[in-house]
């Protein structure tokens, strides 16, 4: 065996071996970008999910409109001033009234009314606790007994939010509903999907 | 030696009979266009005559107009001046006929045109497109010499003009609003437009392969190296 | 290091990782004169391998629905971030599998890798190529194009030409009175797990048979039959790593080359790789003027063109073709030559064998192209007037394919060889 392994370069040879390993190691590497890129959301499933402009102009003071983004129900509800002033009296009763977790809103949605224009709410209508839609119940007592002020109502496990989208204490449902991405095109017209230049 | 360059021509052999012919259905010969795909004002031009002329009867509904993008247009010049048929810049080039009415008016329907430069290749189209002659024994009045008897009337020809077919003769009886020159850039345009349309990628491939081939030629000096040097223990 | 050890202990206890490394490669020990025909057998391991990885990737966006089905391969080409890369990273691999085991079943021809002791590892490798082709075969049909279509309509209704149970066995494998989203589904389950499984299941056989028996070299020459005393390793033997791993890197990066060379700058390869009639959907009601199978077929297409039919039956055509391919499996019972490689055959057998790839590839190129691309023999000539000349050529180099292996028991036992040194050559 030594015999036959006379002679040889041994730095040369460790050189060589350990050059065309790395080497190899980052052809594969490279070569593996586009199994793994073809597996994020194709073209397809960008248009699908693109962003949705929505006239605001024609939902009434107080009542919701449903638009749907990237398959998901996106409420736009146009608070009245009283439902607006209503929202600060809440504090005691919810859980993060101060919006401790901040993924659940945009930078330019970390205020009271959890809103680009006061009126305005833009939120996900999807549960936080196990992603069932809650139901509206904007006016206040009726059915949801006599303290409530208004809100939303999830029928699943019962979850509360008020009119911010804000998580009543004691919900099955940890945190706030998310509100997504979005801007003002114009005066009336909201584009869902984008977020706000930094300067507003 | 002589054993492996006989082995390297059997390798080879099929190169010779290299077979560049794309089925035509007549035996018409086909001017070369010389397009060029790095020539984005070219392409640029060649989108917008595909959509306002191509795209009313025919669909291109495996493109989508964002893919414009690729040949240096922006998105917002995408929806002021291209979005004819879709309201959002991800959606595809469909078209508004009912493929029944279609078949009704043409006789048949107006094939999906996406990739139509792959099957017939560009040669093809470019000389189509310039080929359209008055034929009063068609229904439609019009007759093409690449594709005798085409269902499609010449929608080009308040540009082109209109022409006859006499003793193995194009000639032009009516000049059109562009000049013969004019009209050649602008069938040349569209032709160039429609081969990146059937293959987008083809953009970016090149550019990739470069890449690809020099860092493989670099392992290669490499392995050969090293098998060498490993070589040297056998006697 | 000692740490390494104790899990290597650990892991041998359980599994013999280390002898199987062992007895596989450091201590397998191949002729130390393989030339570059040797490197078509790693190869064909590293194509199944890559056309298994971008199989998988193209599953996952593909639809094997005649609605959808060439809407999803566009779809893959455009919307698929790279899914182009992955697609002709498929299509070129098919392409090319072909090639590489032309090459492999060549290398095995011209050295008499399938004589004894090497049967069985033939057979394996028969079947190999058999299912590779149903596996190209299936998979043609999956992008729906026109050629895809009319070609497995032409494919099916050869099973129709077959006496007495013929049309009942086409219907049956279309699951359809034509091809049609039913026949595209089963191709779609035979190409994606049926024929893989098998095709994996044959090349560990092949391999098993190979290393049980050793491979063969260029000279023909047993290396096991001179070995040192002392250590019982052949003399002509060296140990397969690193020796040949390091070889058939060469190889395979030549190899890569030429891959993505085709992949980034020629991908139809001139219509021969991806054919022009293909990127048009398929369409039952019109018939492309030319049908021509992909390239890799047509030495077995022009055979079935070139046989005449038979009491108004295409059946003798359909079964010379079965038959050539078939014909395969006995070589090793019909060379009756003394020695294995074409090294140390006399001139008759070189000969044969140089009319034999002749025929190969002139049979390849009719099946690409009409048959009336030669035009007809004038009518004055008897017996073959009017008859179209390619059909003609057809037909002499189908009878040169079929003598090849009917006459080599003859002609390979006459052939005058030279003597086999003991070890071998350099």
């Amino acid at each position: 065996m030594s015999k036959k392994y006379n002679g040889f370069d041994k730095d040369r040879r460790k050189f060589l071996l350990t050059a065309t390993a790395i080497t190899g190691a980052v052809g594969i590497s490279v070569a593996g970008i586009p199994f793994v890129t073809s597996m994020k959301p194709s073209e397809k499933a960008k248009a699908a999910g693109a962003s949705v402009a929505v006239d605001t102009s024609k939902i009434e003071k107080g009542s919701l409109l449903t638009t749907e983004w990237r398959g998901q129900p996106v409420w736009i509800l146009n608070r009245t001033e009283d439902m607006v002033k209503g929202l600060s009296k809440m504090e005691t009763n919810l859980a993060d009234p101060q919006l401790k977790v901040t993924s659940q809103q945009p930078k330019y949605c970390q205020n009271p009314t959890r809103s680009i224009k006061s009126d305005l709410l833009v939120v996900v209508g999807i549960c936080t606790h196990l992603g069932c839609s809650p139901t509206a119940k904007l006016q206040p007592k009726g059915d949801m007994g006599d303290n409530w002020t208004g809100g939303f109502f999830c029928p699943c496990h019962g979850s509360k939010f008020d009119l911010a989208g804000r998580v009543y204490k004691g919900s099955p449902a940890p945190t706030n509903l998310v509100v997504p991405p979005h801007k003002y095109i114009d005066e009336k017209t909201i584009l869902i999907g984008e977020d706000q230049k930094d300067e507003a | 030696m002589k054993k492996n360059s006989l082995i390297l021509a059997i390798l080879l052999f099929p190169f010779f009979i290299w077979n560049n012919s794309y089925a035509a259905d007549g035996s018409f010969h086909l001017d070369n266009a010389k397009i060029d795909l790095d020539d984005q004002q070219s392409l640029q031009r060649g989108a917008r005559n595909f959509i306002n002329y191509c795209l009313n009867c025919h669909s291109a509904n495996y493109m989508r107009y964002n893919r414009l993008q690729d040949i240096g247009l922006s998105e917002d010049e995408i929806k002021k001046n291209l979005l004819f048929t879709a309201d959002k810049s991800g959606e595809l080039m469909n078209i508004s006929m009912d493929t029944v009415e279609a078949k009704k008016w043409f006789g048949a329907n107006p094939p999906n045109l996406t990739v139509t430069a792959r099957s017939r290749g560009k040669d093809w189209i470019y000389t189509y497109l310039r080929t359209f002659y008055i034929d009063d024994s068609r229904e439609l009045g019009w007759n093409n010499l690449v594709y005798p008897n085409a269902a499609m009337p010449h929608v080009l020809w308040e540009l082109q003009g209109t022409q006859v077919y006499k003793d193995n003769q194009l000639s032009l009886l009516k000049a059109g609003v562009l000049s013969e020159q004019e009209y050649d850039q602008f069938v040349l345009d569209t032709t160039n437009y429609m081969v990146f349309m059937a293959e987008p990628a083809k953009l970016v491939r090149h550019k990739i392969g470069y890449f690809v081939l020099g860092f493989l030629v670099i392992l290669l000096i490499l392995v050969i190296n090293l098998k060498r040097e490993f070589w040297k223990d056998i006697k | 290091m000692e740490r390494k050890n104790n899990l290597m202990t650990w892991v041998d206890e359980r599994l013999p990782v280390s002898s199987f490394i062992k007895n596989h490669l450091t201590q397998y020990y191949a002729p130390k004169n393989f030339n570059f025909l040797y490197f078509f057998g790693a190869l064909a391991i590293v194509l199944f391998a890559l056309q298994i990885l971008t199989g998988i990737f193209l599953t996952m966006h593909y639809k094997p629905d005649a609605l959808h089905a060439f809407a999803s391969v566009e779809y893959i080409m455009r919307d698929v971030s790279f899914g182009w890369v992955i697609r002709y990273m498929h299509s070129t691999g098919a392409s090319l599998f072909f090639v590489v085991i032309y090459m492999h079943m060549f290398r095995a021809i011209i050295y008499g890798s399938y004589k004894q002791p090497r049967e069985l590892l033939w057979i394996f490798g028969v079947l190999i190529f058999l299912l590779l082709m149903a596996e190209a075969f299936f998979g043609y049909l999956l992008p729906w194009g026109q050629m895809s279509y009319w070609g497995a309509q032409v494919i099916v209704n050869l099973f129709a030409t077959v006496p007495f149970i013929g049309p009942d066995l086409a219907e049956w494998v279309r699951g359809d009175y034509l091809v049609s989203d039913a026949t595209l589904n089963r191709f779609f389950a035979f190409h994606v797990i049926a024929l893989p499984l098998a095709l994996a299941g044959l090349i560990f056989l092949h391999l098993a048979a190979l290393h049980s028996v050793g491979s063969n070299n260029p000279d023909g020459i047993e290396i096991k039959l001179t070995k040192d005393k002392k250590t019982g390793i052949p003399l002509d033997g060296i140990p397969f790593h690193p020796y040949y791993t390091v070889k058939d890197l060469i190889g395979l990066t030549v190899f890569l080359i030429v891959f993505t060379t085709i992949i980034f700058f020629m991908p139809e390869v001139g219509g021969y790789f991806l054919e022009h009639n293909n990127f048009v959907p398929a369409d039952p009601l019109v018939t492309p003027a030319h049908i021509a199978p992909v390239w890799y077929f047509t030495p077995f297409y022009s055979i079935l063109r070139a046989v005449p039919p038979i009491f108004n039956s295409q059946f003798p055509g359909v079964a010379a073709m079965g038959a050539a391919v078939l014909i395969l499996f006995i070589v090793p019972w019909l060379d009756k030559s003394k020695v294995k490689s074409i090294r140390y055959k006399g001139a008759l057998y070189k000969k044969w064998l140089a009319a034999f790839v002749l025929s190969f590839l002139i049979l390849g190129y009719l099946g690409t192209v009409p048959s009336n691309i030669w035009g007809q023999i004038p009518n004055f000539i008897p017996l073959l007037g009017g008859l179209d000349l390619a059909t003609f050529v057809a037909r002499v180099f189908t009878i040169v394919y079929f003598a090849f292996f009917v006459l080599m028991p003859f002609y390979s036992k006459k052939d005058k060889t030279k003597p086999v040194p003991n070890r071998v050559t350099s």
